[in-house]
C-alpha cells in the first residue's frame, strides 16, 4: 500500500518535472515563432501599401521625402556585397587557421593560440566599428592604393606562379621534342613568367594609382566583418577537423601518405561538411552585424558602379533598420515604419535559410563520420 | 483588532489627504511635445527650471514638429516645440478648435558647411551646395578646388539637422544616392576632418579648428551672422503656446527662460545661437 502510493508520487513528480522542462524548451522555440509572427505582422502592411515590385526592384531609397520611395534593391546589393567581401576575407583565413591549429601546430602552441583567437569574439562590435571609422578609414584614404597593390601581389603571385609552371610544362611537351624538353621548358617558363610578371606589375600599378576617396566603404567593413567572423569559422572548422579522429590520420600515415597528402586527401574531405557549416555560420555573423556597418559602411543607398566596386560606400539592411527606427512613426502606421519590418523579415528569412542549410550540412557530416 | 482596523483606516485617509494636497501642489505641470531639434533646449530648460522649482513637473517628448503642432491643436500639450513655423492648415485647425498659437522664438540654429582644412575652396553658394548634394557637381574642380571626387557626408534622416538642411539647402530636392549618412554631429566632424575630399554640415556648436567652415554666399557662419539672418542656412526655433501664457505662471516663466542670462548660457552650451546677447565666457566656443 505504502509502496504503491510512493510509486504514484514518484510518477507524479516525474510528470511534473517533464512538464517544466517541456515548458522551458517550448518557450524558447515559441520565442522564435513569436518574433517571426510579430515581424511578419508589421511587415505585411507595407506590402499592402506599396506592393512588392518597388521594394525588391526599385533603386530609389527616399523614405523621408514628401513623396517617398522605398526601393530597397541598393540595400540588398549592399548587404550582399559586404557579406561576400567578408566571406572572401574570413573563409580562406579561417579555414587555413583551423587546419593549422588542428594538424600543424604543436599541442602546446594550440592551447595558447586558440583562446586568443576566441577572444576576438569577445570584442564588442562597437569597438570594431570605432576602429573601422577612426583608424582604418583614414588609413585607407591615405594609403589606399598601396594597400590594394600589396594585397594584389599577395593574392595573385602564388596562383600566377603555379599557373606559369603548369603552362610551361604543357607548352614544352607540345612544342619541343623529347631531347630538348628541359631547355624548352626553361624557355617557356621564362617567356610566360615575363609576361605574367609584366601583367602583374601593370595591374599592380593600376591599383597603386587608385585613389580611395572615402574610407568608409564596402571594403572597409568587409575586412572588419571578416575578422569578426573569424572566431566562429575557426572554432567550428577546428572542431570538425578534430572530429575526423586519429584513426583516419594514422591509417593514412600507415599507407605511406605524407602529412600534406593526409591533410589534403583524407582529413579535409572527411571534414568538408563541417567546414561548410563553419563557413555558413561565419557568413550569418557577417550578415547580421549592425553596429560596424552603421558606423563605417558610409550608409549610401546606391548600387556601386560597377556593382562589385568595393571602394564605394554602401548601405545594408541591418544598418537601415537601426538608423531609421528612430523617426519611423509607429502611431500612424506609415509605410516608413512598416518598411523596416519588411527588411527585418527579409533578413530573418535569409538567416533562416542559412540556418536550415547549415543544419542539413552538419547532419550530413555527422552521418558521414559515423560511416 | 478594532483599534488596528481604525488605525489602518486613519493611515489610508491620511495618505489620501496627503496625495490630494500633493496633487494640487503639482498643478504646475507643463507638457511639452514636438521637434527633435528644439527638444534639447526644452529638456535643458526643464531640467534647470525643475531644479529651481521642485514642485513643478515638466515632461518633454520629441515626436517631430508636425506632431507637436497636432498635440497643441488637440490640447494635449502646453508647449509645442517646432523647428519650423506653423503651416496654414495647422493654424486654421488650431483657431477653429479655439486654440490661438503664439510663437516664442527661443533660439537660432545655423548649419555651417564644413570641409577638410587642406581644401583650398573657401566659399560656396547655396546653389552650389545644393548641386553638390543633388549629385550635379561631383568634383571639387567644378567649384575651384583640386581634381578630387567630392565625398558627401550627411546626417541621418532622423535628425533635425538633416531636416533643416533638406529644407533650406535642398529645397526638398532629393539628395543623391552616393551620399554617406552618419549618426551624429560629432561623427560628421570626425569624417570630414579625416577625409580630404569630404563636405559635410553640422550644428554651429560642433565646428572647431579640425575642420574648415566655408563661407556660404560669402557669409561666414557665426553667432552674429546667424542671429542677424545674414547667414543663409539658418532658421529660428520656436515654442508655440496657446495664447500668451498668463504672467507669473510657471508656463510664462518657462517660455521666457531663453530671455534670461541662464537661458542664454543653456542655449549656448548645447550649441545653438541665443536671441539675447549677455556677455558670457561661453561665446568662445563658437567660431568667429
Amino acid at each position: 500500500m505504502l509502496n504503491k502510493r510512493a510509486s504514484r508520487l514518484r510518477r507524479l513528480v516525474a510528470l511534473g518535472g517533464h512538464g517544466v522542462l517541456l515548458t522551458i524548451t517550448a518557450s524558447s522555440a515559441l520565442a522564435v515563432l513569436f518574433i517571426f509572427y510579430f515581424i511578419a505582422r508589421d511587415a505585411f502592411p507595407f506590402f499592402q501599401l506599396r506592393g512588392f515590385q518597388e521594394f525588391f526592384l526599385g533603386i530609389e531609397w527616399y523614405p523621408s521625402a514628401d513623396n517617398p520611395s522605398f526601393g530597397a534593391l541598393p540595400i540588398f546589393v549592399g548587404t550582399g556585397l559586404v557579406t561576400l567581401g567578408a566571406a572572401a576575407v574570413a573563409v580562406p583565413l579561417g579555414v587555413a587557421a583551423a587546419i593549422c591549429l588542428s594538424d600543424i601546430l604543436p599541442f602546446g602552441v594550440r592551447q595558447f593560440v586558440k583562446p586568443v583567437i576566441e577572444m576576438l569574439a569577445a570584442i564588442p562590435s562597437v569597438a570594431f566599428g570605432f576602429f573601422a571609422l577612426v583608424v582604418f578609414a583614414p588609413l585607407m584614404q591615405e594609403h589606399g592604393g598601396r594597400i590594394l597593390m600589396i594585397t594584389w601581389w599577395c593574392i595573385a603571385l602564388p596562383p600566377a606562379g603555379i599557373a606559369v609552371f603548369i603552362a610551361a610544362e604543357v607548352m614544352a611537351s607540345r612544342l619541343f621534342n623529347e631531347n630538348s624538353q628541359n631547355l624548352g621548358r626553361t624557355i617557356c617558363a621564362a617567356t610566360l613568367g615575363g609576361v605574367a610578371v609584366t601583367a602583374l606589375v601593370f595591374v599592380g600599378l593600376r591599383f597603386n594609382a587608385m585613389e580611395v576617396s572615402s574610407g568608409t566603404n564596402a571594403l572597409n567593413v568587409a575586412i572588419i566583418l571578416g575578422f569578426m567572423a573569424l572566431p566562429t569559422i575557426i572554432s567550428v572548422s577546428e572542431d570538425s577537423l578534430q572530429a575526423v579522429g586519429r584513426e583516419l590520420r594514422e591509417g593514412a600515415y600507415a599507407l605511406g601518405a605524407t602529412r600534406a597528402e593526409t591533410l589534403l586527401r583524407v582529413v579535409i574531405p572527411a571534414a568538408l561538411s563541417g567546414l561548410c557549416a563553419a563557413v555558413i555560420l561565419g557568413i550569418m555573423r557577417a550578415i547580421g552585424e549592425t553596429m560596424v556597418v552603421w558606423m563605417a559602411s558610409g550608409n549610401a543607398s546606391q548600387i556601386p558602379s560597377p556593382w562589385f566596386n568595393l571602394l564605394e560606400p554602401v548601405r545594408t539592411l541591418t544598418a537601415t533598420i537601426a538608423g531609421d527606427m528612430g523617426e519611423a512613426d509607429h502611431v500612424t502606421g506609415s509605410a516608413r515604419y512598416h518598411v523596416l519590418f519588411a527588411m527585418a523579415l527579409a533578413l530573418l528569412t535569409i538567416a533562416f535559410i542559412c540556418n536550415l542549410v547549415s543544419e542539413r550540412v552538419i547532419a550530413k557530416s555527422v552521418k558521414m563520420q559515423r560511416g | 483588532m478594532k483599534s488596528k482596523l481604525s488605525t489602518a483606516v486613519c493611515v489610508i485617509m491620511a495618505t489620501a489627504v496627503l496625495l490630494g494636497t500633493s496633487a494640487s501642489a503639482a498643478d504646475s505641470k507643463i507638457v511639452i511635445d514636438g521637434s527633435t531639434t528644439v527638444g534639447p533646449i526644452a529638456k535643458a530648460f526643464a531640467e534647470y527650471y525643475m531644479s529651481q522649482h521642485p514642485e513643478c513637473n515638466i515632461t518633454v517628448s520629441e515626436s517631430g514638429s508636425g506632431n507637436g503642432a497636432k498635440s497643441l491643436i488637440n490640447g494635449v500639450c502646453d508647449v509645442a516645440d517646432m523647428s519650423r513655423f506653423m503651416k496654414d492648415k495647422e493654424f486654421k485647425a488650431a483657431v477653429e478648435g479655439g486654440i490661438m498659437p503664439v510663437a516664442h522664438v527661443v533660439a537660432m540654429d545655423g548649419l555651417p558647411i564644413i570641409v577638410h582644412p587642406s581644401n583650398p575652396v573657401r566659399n560656396l553658394t547655396v546653389e552650389q551646395v545644393h548641386d553638390i548634394y543633388a549629385g550635379k557637381i561631383t568634383n571639387w574642380n567644378q567649384v575651384g578646388g583640386p581634381d578630387k571626387k567630392i565625398v558627401k557626408i550627411s546626417r541621418d534622416t532622423n535628425s533635425g539637422t538633416y531636416e533643416t538642411f533638406y529644407k533650406l539647402v535642398m529645397k526638398k530636392d532629393k539628395i543623391s544616392g552616393d551620399t554617406e549618412y552618419v549618426g551624429s554631429n560629432g561623427a560628421v566632424r570626425q569624417r570630414v576632418q579625416t577625409t580630404p575630399a569630404a563636405i559635410g554640415y553640422a550644428g554651429l556648436g560642433f565646428v572647431d579648428r579640425t575642420v574648415k567652415a566655408l563661407t556660404v554666399n560669402a557669409v561666414q557662419p557665426s553667432r552674429q551672422t546667424v542671429s542677424s539672418g545674414l547667414y543663409p542656412i539658418a532658421r529660428p526655433l520656436y515654442m508655440f503656446t496657446n495664447g500668451y501664457p498668463k504672467l507669473g505662471t510657471p508656463l510664462h516663466a518657462f517660455v521666457t527662460l531663453h530671455l534670461t542670462r541662464e537661458g542664454q548660457e543653456i542655449i549656448e552650451s548645447i550649441g545653438y545661437v541665443p536671441v539675447t546677447n549677455y556677455r558670457t565666457d561661453a561665446t568662445s566656443r563658437i567660431p568667429e
